[in-house]
């Protein structure tokens, strides 16, 4: 089955655009990458989209559906009705580069900030040991394809660029967050993720793990044990409460303060 | 100081003088996938001051593709594992036509390099002891494949990729090289665009390291994304290189094949390793019918056998499902053939009645998840439809098995787009493994080479930067001609129809004089808009390579008269012990406009290793 598809989608670049109305043909089982893959091919060669794996894999072919913050190659047009038209905007929290690519370099930026990982040496036979139980809670965060999603959505920043030198985002909560569980890592990077990644700022509203298309808990899983951390390192009364009650980690202990 | 952004190295503000940058390093590595990361990783360990230039966004390359895991006897589930019997499965499954040392190399160093991972980060699953898991994969004989559930692949560039931001190796990103340069032969340099702004950049440097993957958007149905448009296959035959084992592509047994937008995207073989099986529109487990007596003593003939083998690998032998990727891919092709297919004519892959929903949906996330948002397929409760889909070229450049050198001096090839390393068929969860090992040795030997150069290092001639920018810019130049992407999928629906699995002279001639309308009409196509990120200009360009080296595989596929790996001629169905002692060699002719051929005798196995396969 074939129809016309009405699509309005923002062109232009980092001095102004404007939303074009086009009209493309689509069959059944596609996705919204497909129409914008059509158009190219028959009626805006030049129309700028950033994609790669088209499998909901890579997170490349982020963007705005009707407002919504999705990967394009993920959004089937079997969830609209075929009447109505659909609109296509560029993540709003980046600056745009040209129709649907913006600069994403800040997360790239806020990659390089976070020290990496720094494992002790390995065991006498030359290899590690870590239980499934415990890697599978970074394993959750690690599913994480960097489609930047939860950044641009993340009212922190989306419409407050004087917060990005300070706040490094959700993904890098997760960063953090994936570092501070992970079995064999010596460093404590707790003050760090407080002072230099602002977590503090996030106020926990979820808007991250609404949006995120691995459909990683953000929010439950990283964010806000991150927080507690954060919290237990500074002597919260009530984390204190709560190590007194029994519901302390005992992941940082040991570890190198960075 | 310059103003280039700090991490993308993407100069926005177009303050260079004459529009043209340039940026000199000891090493360029082309590439940010698994073996580009590992070769830039290993050539700044070295002490080389090392540029990564890749198409698309840093974490974004094809590796993040790869699903099942990566090859390498470890023996943490059997300590009976061991290089050897590695060597021994990679030849086999390449049907002798491997390079022996780089399959020994490979099989040596590759759990090495999978623990290096670990060190740098990497989370793969584990077993009852806490040891890195190992899975079952077709062609290996024990459970061998390192892995994080269906998703190794995101594992493995994301730790790179973390391991290289540590580390402060530059990476350019969205950048395209479209030309190396040379001085007296010698690599200088190589020319490219930002793809943002379209503006130019050359990168000095005397070592280069190719690593842009593969081939597989010269085919209609692929598992491949855009970016695999054989660049780093015609930089090299352009810079004088030569390419080896065009012939054989890799037809992934397993790709969805409905709805239509994701036909060709993969399914990954793990499905098989942790159980699934194949059936016909009959029902009938098929491959019981399709083992070749090159596997035979080796393969289970009966259900029975088969079902026994995951649990007790001792006693029994391995399920057909499991034999290398090109006889199942023949198998199922045959299949389809005969009439016996599936709704969308594909086959059944079914595990739903063989493993619980929890197993399945623990073991392979990433399959549940893809199958169910873009195919409404629920995977625990019914079965796949698959069929083959472009998937890997084993062809590629040609290159010393100990540094990975190419004929050309200073020129490097790792991954995917060298050649050599996987004979005529690669066996799965050997991709990643190649990129590892290959890429360390490329990274370490251009690093040693551009040091040991001194001061007399191979200078850029002006000249050639501007024969570079001419050829970039010459799509713009044409008015009214075709647009590029007609020609492409033109070009992709010829390869698929007439240098596919199955392929006859008749029609790899009649290909190959497709290709040559292919080029005129590209000589003429026109791109409308300006250089600012032009999806329409950047396919213009990679078109040119596309041409170049399906041009390659149509010739070495004619000239191959036998069938072996990923090469089946229907007039040649046999396997002809003649041609197993050779390789076909492919160079850019003396027009520079098309390639020529050249037959060259397989290296001798010493004695020692071919005891291996008494």
């Amino acid at each position: 089955m074939t129809y016309q598809l009405k699509m309005r989608v923002w062109r232009g670049d980092d001095s102004g655009g404007s939303l074009q109305d086009f009209a493309v043909e689509v069959s059944e089982g596609e996705v919204v990458l497909d129409a914008i893959h059509r158009l190219q091919a028959t009626q805006a060669g030049d129309l700028a989209v950033r994609w790669n794996c088209k499998a909901g894999k890579c997170g490349s072919c982020s963007a705005e559906v009707n407002g919504k913050p999705r990967l394009m190659c993920m959004t089937r047009l079997s969830d609209f009705d075929p009447a109505e038209t659909i609109t296509v905007t560029p993540m709003r929290t980046f600056p745009v580069i040209r129709d649907l690519v913006t600069d994403v370099s800040f997360n790239y930026e806020k990659a390089r900030e976070l020290p990496g990982v720094e494992l002790g040496p390995r065991d006498a036979d030359g290899k590690r040991r870590m239980m499934q139980v415990d890697v599978e809670r970074g394993q959750e965060f690690r599913k994480c394809i960097e489609c930047f999603l939860c950044q641009n959505t993340c009212h922190v920043v989306r419409d407050h660029e004087e917060n990005k030198p300070a706040f490094a985002g959700p993904r890098f909560f997760l960063r953090y967050a994936e570092l501070d569980m992970h079995p064999l890592d010596t460093h404590d990077r707790r003050a760090l993720a407080q002072d230099a990644a602002g977590i503090g700022m996030c106020n926990i509203t979820k808007c991250c793990t609404e949006v995120c298309p691995e459909n990683i808990k953000i929010t439950d899983n990283a964010i806000i044990p991150m927080k507690e951390r954060v919290a237990d390192r500074k002597f919260d009364p009530l984390v204190w409460l709560g190590a007194k009650i029994g519901i302390r980690h005992k992941d940082d202990e040991g570890r190198t303060e960075m | 100081m310059s103003d280039r952004h700090p991490m993308t190295g993407n100069e926005m503000s177009g303050t260079a003088q004459g529009g043209l940058e340039r940026h000199a390093y000891d090493v360029i590595v082309i590439g940010a996938g698994g073996s580009g990361l590992r070769a830039a990783i290993a050539a700044h360990e070295a002490g080389a001051k090392v540029g990564i230039v890749c198409k698309s966004l840093l974490g974004k390359a094809h590796t993040v593709m790869a699903e099942g895991g990566i090859a390498a006897a470890m023996g943490n589930r059997w300590p009976e594992d061991n290089w050897e019997v590695h060597f021994r499965d990679t030849m086999r499954g390449g049907k002798m036509l491997n390079n022996w040392r780089m399959a020994q190399l490979h099989a040596q160093e590759a759990p090495e390099r999978v623990l290096e991972l670990e060190d740098w980060g990497a989370l793969f699953d584990r077993t009852e002891d806490g040891l890195i898991s190992q899975r079952d994969f077709g062609g290996h004989k024990y459970a061998r494949l390192a892995h994080v559930g269906d998703r190794t692949g995101l594992e493995m560039i994301r730790t790179l990729q973390q391991r290289t931001v540590q580390l402060g190796i530059d990476v350019f990103m969205e950048c395209t090289v479209t030309d190396l340069l040379r001085a007296d032969g010698a690599i200088a340099g190589a020319f490219g665009y930002w793809r943002e702004t379209g503006r130019f950049v050359v990168f000095e440097a005397p070592a280069i390291v190719l690593a842009t993957g593969g081939i597989g958007k010269s085919y209609k149905v692929t598992s491949n994304s855009w970016e695999y448009t054989g660049d780093g296959h015609a930089l090299a035959l352009r810079a004088g290189a030569s390419l080896i084992n065009m012939e054989f592509v890799q037809f992934h047994p397993t790709g969805m094949v409905w709805p239509p937008s994701v036909k060709g995207l993969l399914v990954t073989e793990s499905v098989r390793g942790d159980g699934g099986i194949l059936k016909n529109s009959e029902g009938k487990r098929f491959m019981f019918d399709y083992i070749p007596e090159f596997f035979k003593a080796e393969t289970a003939d009966t259900v029975e056998e088969a079902d026994r083998w995951y649990d007790d690998k001792k006693n029994n032998r391995r399920p057909p499902e499991l034999l290398p990727r090109d006889e199942v891919a023949r198998a199922i092709n045959s299949e389809i053939k005969a009439g016996r297919g599936s709704e969308h004519g594909g086959i059944y892959l079914d595990i739903a009645s063989r493993r619980s929903p929890e197993f399945i949906r623990k073991r392979l996330p990433s399959m549940y998840h893809q199958f169910k948002e873009l195919a409404d397929v629920d995977i625990t409760a019914e079965p796949m439809e698959i069929g083959p889909t472009c998937h890997y070229v084993m062809g590629g450049i040609e290159v010393d098995p100990d540094t990975e050198l190419s004929a050309v001096r200073g020129l490097y090839a790792v991954g995917e787009c060298s050649g050599g390393m996987h004979g005529s068929n690669r066996l799965g969860g050997n991709s990643l493994s190649d990129l590892l090992v290959f890429g360390r040795r490329a990274g370490e030997a251009a690093a040693s080479y551009a040091d040991g150069l001194g001061a007399s290092r191979p200078a850029v001639a002006e000249a050639d930067v501007q024969a570079a920018s001419r050829a970039a810019l010459a799509p713009f130049e044409s008015e009214g001609g075709e647009n590029p992407y007609t020609i492409q999928a033109d070009l992709q629906q010829s390869m698929n129809d007439l240098v596919g699995i199955i392929r006859t002279a008749a029609e790899l001639e009649s290909s190959l004089a497709e290709i040559e309308r292919f080029k005129e009409r590209a000589a003429h196509m026109s791109v409308e808009g300006h250089r600012q990120y032009n999806p329409g200009w950047h396919l213009a360009l990679d078109l040119k390579n596309m041409l170049l080296v399906s041009e390659a595989i149509a010739k070495a596929a004619l000239a191959r008269q036998e069938s072996r790996g990923g090469h089946t001629r229907d007039d040649f169905p046999a396997t002809d012990p003649e041609w197993g002692t050779k390789n076909l060699v492919v160079n850019l002719n003396a027009a520079g406009d098309g390639v020529d051929l050249a037959e060259k005798p397989l290296p001798v196995m010493p004695d020692e290793l071919k005891r291996f396969f008494e």
